[in-house]
């Protein structure tokens, strides 16, 4: 098994078994499936910059990965989303596809510079908001689920040792990015 | 973004003069995001010292919210962006 993201010149490198690669592979391709393209735009909404969605996503997930940016005055938030939304869409899908790209299909060793390293380290984040949200994670029950004292769905425990695991690799991601930071590479 | 104009002739601006309310950034708990992930991003976005960093990490563990930056409108906008890419739950407000 990985031991996880350590600090190297000018990145960071992270060996992946098969198995360990196709789970990251399947849960960038998750946040694909989630976040999808920027509808087309006509001419003017293109040259003005602007997407057309005000409204908040009803699913919990999609809420999650894009937020309210104000939170007392829903037609500011509506406005803000206009002119925002598309282009959070572009940059999470970029860095899922970032991180796709880069995964080797027998695994083996991957060396990331700053620039893919930070694609990654968001888009691990958001394939754990997005499974975190959709099993109902909050700090107390998960805590309890740690020390044993609770159970979830039995449907739920793959998602759950993923969302486990993807933990633990950014824990180890950030601090190989502090590592990185420190050396001022 | 854009480049800046030729020099113009700067108005004159009276030094005193400060917005009435500053608006702010705000980050939200949440139980997802890392406590390591969170002071790191803090340091990347804003530059702050690891122990700012972490202190106001702490703020919104302990406190459930913490003011991450201050300014204007735009810039607290472009904050709350940033904050969003990475998965962060922000919102901006005016300081009343």
């Amino acid at each position: 098994m990985t031991s996880g993201f350590r600090s190297v010149r000018g990145g960071v490198a992270i060996n992946l078994n098969a198995d360990e690669a196709a789970v990251l592979r399947s849960m960038a391709a998750l946040v694909l499936d989630i976040v999808e393209p920027p509808a087309a735009k006509d001419a003017f909404e293109e040259l003005v910059g602007i997407g057309g969605n005000s409204e908040a996503p009803e699913d919990p997930v999609l809420a999650r990965l894009f937020p309210d940016a104000y939170g007392d005055d829903p037609e500011a938030a509506g406005d803000f989303r206009r002119y925002t939304e598309d282009s959070l869409k572009r940059h999470k899908r970029e860095n899922a596809e970032a991180m796709l790209s880069a995964l080797p299909e027998r695994g083996g060793k991957i060396v990331l510079g700053k620039e893919d390293a930070h694609a990654w380290l968001k888009s691990l984040n958001d394939v754990r908001l997005a499974l975190g949200t959709r099993l109902g994670v909050d700090e107390e029950s998960y805590e309890a689920y740690l020390r044993g004292e609770k159970r979830f769905d039995s449907d739920d425990t793959a998602a759950l040792h993923i969302y486990d695991w993807l933990g633990g690799l950014q824990e180890t991601l950030v601090h190989a990015l502090f590592g990185v930071n420190r050396r001022g590479g | 973004m854009t480049t800046a104009p030729v020099e113009l002739e700067r108005p004159e601006i009276d030094e005193d003069v400060q917005p009435d309310f500053p608006w702010v950034t705000i980050v939200w708990n949440d139980p997802i995001n890392l406590m390591s992930y969170v002071t790191y991003v803090f340091q990347a976005v804003f530059g702050y010292s690891k122990s700012k960093a972490h202190a106001l990490m702490l703020d919104v563990h302990y406190k459930g919210r913490a003011v991450v930056s201050t300014g204007t409108r735009e810039e607290m906008e472009r904050d709350v962006s940033t904050l969003h890419e990475y998965g962060l739950w922000a919102t901006l407000q005016q300081d009343r």
